[in-house]
């Protein structure tokens, strides 16, 4: 056993570090307050190779392992969480699909254009009566000639508004429950997207409607089996769900690292207040759980890394690193008291966005029910 | 263009230095290249995308080295050679020994180097080495141009600007403001893991114990005082000028 980073891993954790405490740190706060996506950071993140980091060369990415990739949406979300989402939406939950389930023509014409930053990638699969419970999908999709028509409505889905490429399902076989992935350019007639939602936190990822009002798209745009699309966004999610529960450490560690300077900082009753055990407690704690859930997310995303199963492992590690970066977030807080409080400060945002993690990708409660079933229950 | 880049590793400078047992104490520390060869290596990749060639690090240093080479073949090196044999390691005049004998088996067209270096500040390795070498140097360059065998370099001398010409080959160093050193692409690093990286020997570089033995001894290594408050002088501007002057000269002792 072996905790070390490899070399190139360490070069890559230094090289998004360094690009996200330049490039995207300064702009969190406002990116927050006014809810905008940063379109030209992921420009730039594109030129880098952010963009297709974990997916091979040879359809534009940069061929990296699933462990560098969570050392990156660790570091962008330290910077931002909002951003740090929209990333981690277009690497797991858009590039990767296209990967795994898409034909040698598919990746090559979708797949390398997000993963060489060309484009901007989505994934569609919430609607309004289908969230938790993917069986209550209402979007349909019905082939005529050689074109799927497509009708019905996404809901909150990241990047929506700025996606080159959503990936999204449909109903193929409404008496079976038979639902297909489906490969949909934006800029195909009869899609559109709503106004970006106004939201809790995460606000500067982009997140909108999808609406779809007879697409057609080619019969080739099938993404995998017919019918087998319930399978695959399964899969897809438990990759996604080790991503995202790397942002929740890097939002948790930038709450953390702002509560520690500042309890370092204030004084009172005549010392700093990391003087007192009631605030040592807390940060002791807080740096425990932190690096507590950066080990579970190594462990899962080692296992991907070696091609063993790790549905457990995944949602060990989303249900514990939200849970916990929603409460180090809180905690930090409690820290910088009436401060922390105050949007001055960046920890009221950092917990705005910790939030979702508990929500987005599979609830605590869907986790809890996938960690029980993997049990055995 | 063959261009050579001489690189050393030096301290984050916002590392915090502490000084142990009368050295800089370097556990923990963050080592990144020095910032002005940052500029060099960044230079020599934007000359050779527009003029074709290649571009290959030289360093002197102990093995952690690596790590600031692998992140200039990350930028767009393509190879790079490590004097790491501690025999090798002196002052500046021995760095310029090492270097000439590094540089005298390659075929080159133009040197680049830092202005200075962020630790010890010396600024002399890279002109004592196109001394070595017998050929041209520019130095502190916040621009360079070259066309055909043609060297158009503007100085920063002292916030003037001085325009030098030469011919190639020529050996140049870096100042701020030459350009915006990219950041390393993730495709990029992973492609710098399998450029060669050559490491030297004293043996490799056939110098004799007279070039290797340096000509400057550290007596004592401190740090500075820490900042004290200021003080504001009171009453008749001629009595203030009068203690000024007493407190320059006898106090403080910087004015002799």
């Amino acid at each position: 056993m072996n905790f070390e980073l490899t070399k190139e891993q360490a070069m890559i954790q230094s090289a998004v570090r360094e690009f996200a405490e330049a490039e995207i740190a300064p702009l969190a706060a406002q990116l927050d307050k006014e809810s905008r996506f940063p379109i030209e950071v992921f420009q730039k993140m594109g030129k880098l190779g952010f963009l297709g980091l974990p997916i091979p060369e040879e359809y534009g990415g940069a061929g990296a392992d699933n462990i560098s990739y969570c050392l990156a949406v660790e570091e962008i979300g330290h910077a931002c969480g909002g951003t740090g989402l929209s990333y981690e939406a277009h690497v797991s939950l858009a590039c990767v699909p296209l990967l795994l389930y898409g034909t040698e023509a598919q990746k090559q014409t979708y797949l390398t254009p997000l993963a060489s930053g060309e484009g901007i990638g989505s994934f569609g699969l919430t609607e309004p009566g289908a969230g938790s419970d993917a069986g209550g999908t209402r979007t349909t999709a019905v082939l005529d000639g050689d074109e799927w028509v497509i009708n019905g409505n996404k809901i909150y889905i990241t990047n929506g508004g700025y996606a080159k490429t959503v990936v999204l399902t449909a109903v193929t076989d409404k008496e079976n429950r038979g639902i297909s992935a489906f490969i949909v350019p934006t800029d195909t007639p009869g899609f559109s997207t709503s106004k970006p939602y106004d939201k809790m936190g995460m606000r500067a990822s982009n997140t909108v409607e999808l609406i779809l009002e007879n697409v057609r798209v080619p019969a080739e745009n099938l993404l995998g089996p017919l019918n087998g699309g319930f399978k695959q966004f399964l899969s897809t999610l438990d990759g996604g769900r080790v991503a995202i529960a790397a942002l929740a450490v890097g939002i948790a560690r930038s709450a953390f690292e702002t509560a520690l300077g500042y309890a370092k900082q204030r004084h009172q009753f005549g010392q700093s207040i990391s003087r007192f055990q009631a605030i040592q407690h807390k940060l002791a704690n807080m740096a425990m759980h932190i690096d507590l859930a950066r080990n579970a997310v190594f462990k899962a995303a080692w296992l991907k890394d070696q091609g063993k199963p790790y549905t457990l492992e995944a949602s060990y590690a989303k249900l514990f690193a939200s849970e916990m970066c929603t409460d180090t977030c809180n905690q930090a807080i409690q820290i910088l008291g009436g401060n922390g409080y105050m949007k001055e400060y960046p920890v009221e945002r950092h917990l705005r966005d910790a939030k979702l993690i508990e929500i987005g990708e599979g609830t605590s409660e869907i986790q809890r029910l996938v960690i029980a079933r993997q049990l055995g229950c | 263009m063959d261009i050579l880049v001489l690189l050393k590793q030096t301290f984050d400078t916002e590392e915090r230095i502490t000084v142990e047992n009368g050295k800089v104490k370097e556990d923990g520390v963050r080592f990144v290249i020095n910032p002005y060869d940052e500029y060099a290596v960044e230079e020599a990749i934007r000359l050779k995308e527009e003029h074709d060639g290649t571009v290959t690090i030289l360093s002197i240093g102990p093995s952690r080295t690596e790590e600031a080479i692998r992140t200039a073949l990350a930028m767009g090196a393509d190879e790079a050679v490590l004097a790491d044999d501690e025999s090798l390691f002196g002052d500046e005049y021995t760095a310029a020994k090492v270097l000439a004998a590094m540089v005298k088996v390659r075929n080159y067209d133009l040197i680049i180097g830092g202005n200075q270096a962020v630790d010890d500040g010396s600024g002399q390795v890279a002109v004592r080495l196109a001394e070595e070498l017998g050929i041209p140097h520019i130095s502190t360059l916040t621009k360079l141009e070259i066309n055909g065998t043609e060297v158009v370099g503007h100085r920063d001398a002292e916030g003037d600007v001085e325009v030098v010409t030469a011919t190639l080959p020529v050996l140049v160093t870096a100042q701020q403001g030459l350009n915006e050193p990219r950041y390393p692409s993730l495709i990029g690093i992973r492609k710098a893991g399998k450029k060669p990286l050559t490491h030297v020997t004293a043996a490799d570089l056939r110098l004799s114990p007279e070039d290797l033995t340096a000509r400057t001894e550290i007596v004592e290594t401190y740090l500075p005082k820490p900042k004290e408050a200021g003080r504001i002088l009171q009453g008749e501007m001629n009595d203030q000028v009068k203690e000024l002057v007493h407190s320059l000269t006898n106090v403080e002792k910087v004015v002799g």
